[in-house]
């Protein structure tokens, strides 16, 4: 038994949905139904628990690791920890201060200086004015800025801004510290500081919760993880067994979506998707895609607003969290790059066999309006597994690094009959 | 339930001692939470920071900085000398018109702008309400203090105006206009608290609030003085605070007309009041506001 930190006891947390989407489109519908609300009856709020009967335990110097899809109430729960939102039913002890990176940049003024920001957001973040004077320096050193200290945040790139603000918060130096996949912020070199960062704070017997979806790092970090799925808790135990059985869930795997009914369709009042799949191009929808197979990957979807200048972007992870790759339309066909009528769309791309390495992928796709608007973003649309083909290792039975796998084109030449005499290194 | 005490137990490194390492408890709200004046006073340092972020950033880029806050109220006296005093002839207590209107404007604006700036402050706050928690009350009554300063700089301009008038401030001045001030604190922040609080729920707060402070300004004494309300009016027409607190800082200024002790007294306690109920209301609404904003 060791010292407890964090304890939950039935902690949940309800949502009232569905009011948005009955919402009074213009001012005149407004006025007509707050006329008539006297004469109908309440409509019936619709609930959704974000987080349901959680009880976890989490000791002191302990790095816990937060798994689940988007939507499980990964960020409920970190919510609820740093007291941003009040629980419906059961209760947290904490024990200790509570920093979070949930907050990065929060309260930062564009017309301060840098300097007057980390006084600003240290404070906000529950330092007083000494201690945050005994870290100005690291603070500033870390996040690069020293030359740019006193000049308004606002003429920041944005890499300075957000490495300011992340300095800031990695150094409140808190008992307990949340992280959520901040680690998307700054350029690689600042992440590895990042991630070394967080290692420290563990190092420090500090508490940390770390939510992400790189597995990589969180079995790196953590030592236990709890899986959540749809609010609920499914699994706790060591990051390795979670994670794998995070990957292997039955469920995790959707090569097909479809969505009849174009009132409860994911989406927006601008687009609702109808469809999603990923299946062989050249082979029966049902057979298994392979290291070699050819992939079509299809999206159907409703547009709504007529004239809209829509189109896709697909995103494809592999069961490592790494972006494999981005792909959108390029070549302007078809419909691209003209404004979309209202309708019912199918767009189509084709991954080349010979490309994804085996495992699990995950799809998010992104509807952009004229190429900079992001209307709608659904992750995890699609989730196919790519099977491993072993005719092709050479005999090699490890697990075939990288993040693709083609097959390149490879000779080997031969340039000389037989070496005429040993090279020399002073020749 | 409390949580095991480290010390207990072996092989656990102790943690650090004081307040840090103190357990708090995450749970339902109750349906009227009270204060927390501990966790308040702990947060003392961010409400000075952010009175600071407020008056660093209000005149940032513009050209004449801080004299806006003696323009304004100077600029609205000249228009009311030519409208009210001029053409309507209201009666002043034999003051000059412009140093009776501009020492109510003074207050007047003081009172306008605290309770405007704090109704907005939680909307344009959202990013702090949704990130991080602190006692949310901080942040409206950061921008009732801030606007402290634009009322010290145009009391300045009213004492330079004093000397031009040769007009000289009663003794009891010295306690009759912090105490006045202070009425205007109370109640601008008891205002702002609960249209802040109804604002992050209800974005009509802000239509309602320009024309609600309009129609509080004529219904305090600032274009007409006390005496021109008959006296069988004059204790309910003090249960508006900002009648004590107005008339309470013009007379202790210029001398002349102001309330009766048991008027100054009825609007000071409507001020604690409105005060009271405010951060009450706030306090109440307080743990959905991560939720809708």
């Amino acid at each position: 038994m060791s010292h407890t930190m964090i304890r939950t006891q039935g902690l949940g947390k309800q949502y009232r949905i569905g009011a948005a989407r009955n919402r009074p489109r213009s001012f005149r519908e407004a006025i007509a139904r707050s006329a008539a609300a006297p004469w109908r009856r309440p409509e019936p709020a619709e609930l959704v628990w974000a987080l349901r009967d959680l009880s976890i335990e989490v000791a002191y110097g302990e790095v816990l690791g937060v798994i689940g899809r988007n939507g499980s109430g990964k960020s409920t729960l970190l919510k609820l920890l740093s007291r941003i939102t009040n629980p419906t039913t059961g209760y947290a002890d904490i024990r200790g201060r509570v920093g979070s990176l949930l907050e990065v940049g929060t309260g930062f003024h564009p017309e301060l200086t840098g300097r007057d920001n980390v006084f600003l957001n240290g404070s906000i973040l529950g330092l007083d004015r000494a201690s945050i004077a005994r870290r100005f320096d690291e603070i500033v050193a870390f996040a690069e800025v020293e030359r740019f200290i006193d000049t308004p945040v606002k003429r920041y790139s944005s890499g300075m801004y957000l490495r300011l603000a992340f300095a800031v918060a990695a150094h409140l130096e808190p008992e307990i510290l949340l992280v959520d996949e901040v680690l998307a912020v700054g350029d690689a070199a600042f992440q590895r500081k990042c991630i070394g960062r967080m290692g420290h704070a563990a190092e420090e017997g500090r508490t940390v919760l770390f939510v992400s979806h790189n597995m990589t790092a969180l079995q790196g970090l953590c030592s236990r993880a709890i899986w959540l799925k749809d609010g609920e808790l499914t699994e706790e135990g060591t990051p390795g067994i979670v994670v794998s059985h995070y990957l292997q869930d039955a469920a995790a795997t959707r090569p097909y979506q479809f969505w009849p009914d174009a009132g409860a369709a994911p989406g927006n009042d601008r687009v609702r998707l109808r469809a999603a799949r990923a299946r062989p191009a050249d082979a029966d929808p049902e057979e298994p895609i392979t290291t070699r197979t050819p992939v079509l990957v299809e999206f159907e979807y409703w547009n709504l607003r007529e004239g809209a200048h829509l189109s896709l972007t697909l995103h494809l992870t592999n069961e490592d969290g790494v972006l494999v790759l981005a792909a959108g339309p390029v070549d302007g066909r078809n419909w691209q790059s003209r404004p979309l009528p209202r309708g019912l769309f199918r767009d189509t791309c084709l991954i080349p066999g010979d490309l994804l390495n085996d495992g699990l992928h995950r799809v998010e796709v992104l509807v952009v309006d004229r190429d900079t608007d992001l209307v709608y973003r659904h992750t995890d649309v699609l989730v196919f597994e790519v099977r491993d083909t072993p005719d092709l290792r050479g005999g090699w039975f490890g697990k075939w690094k990288g993040a693709v796998r083609p097959i390149l084109d490879w000779t080997t030449e031969r340039l000389e009959v037989a070496v005429a005499a040993p090279l020399s290194t002073t020749s | 339930m409390g949580l095991p005490d480290a010390s207990a137990l072996p092989g656990v490194p102790a943690l650090p001692p004081g307040p840090a390492s103190a357990v708090v408890r995450v749970a339902p709200a109750g349906a009227w939470p009270g204060f927390d004046l501990p966790e308040l006073w702990r947060y003392r340092g961010l409400l000075f920071f952010l009175v600071w972020r407020e008056i660093k950033v209000r005149y940032a880029q513009t050209v004449l900085g801080a004299a806006w806050a003696i323009l304004q109220p100077l600029l609205t006296t000249v228009v009311f000398t030519v409208i009210f005093g001029r053409f309507a002839r209201l009666p002043s207590d034999g003051v000059p018109y412009p140093l009776f209107s501009l020492a109510a404007l003074v207050p007047w604006t003081y009172f306008n702008t605290a309770v405007s700036g704090a109704s907005n402050s939680l909307t344009a706050n959202t990013s702090l309400v949704t990130k991080v928690y602190f006692p949310r009350l901080v942040i409206p009554g950061a921008a009732v203090l801030a606007a402290l300063l634009d009322l010290a700089v145009s009391i300045v301009a009213l004492l330079v105006l004093m000397l031009f008038y040769h007009a000289a401030p009663r003794p009891a001045a010295v306690v009759l206009v912090p105490l006045s001030v202070l009425m205007m604190v109370l109640t601008a922040a008891g205002m702002g608290f609960w249209l802040a609080a109804l604002n992050i729920q209800y974005r009509d707060v802000k239509y309602v609030v320009p024309f609600l402070l309009q129609l509080w300004m004529f219904a305090s004494p600032v274009v007409y003085p006390l005496s021109l309300v008959p006296d069988r009016y004059r204790l309910a027409y003090s249960l508006n605070p900002l009648a004590g607190a107005i008339a309470g800082f013009r007379s202790a200024l210029l001398g002349a007309g102001g309330p009766t002790g048991v008027e100054f007294g009825v609007s000071l306690g409507m001020a604690c009041l409105i005060f009271v109920g405010g951060a009450a209301y706030f306090r109440r609404t307080e743990r959905v506001f991560a939720d809708v904003a």
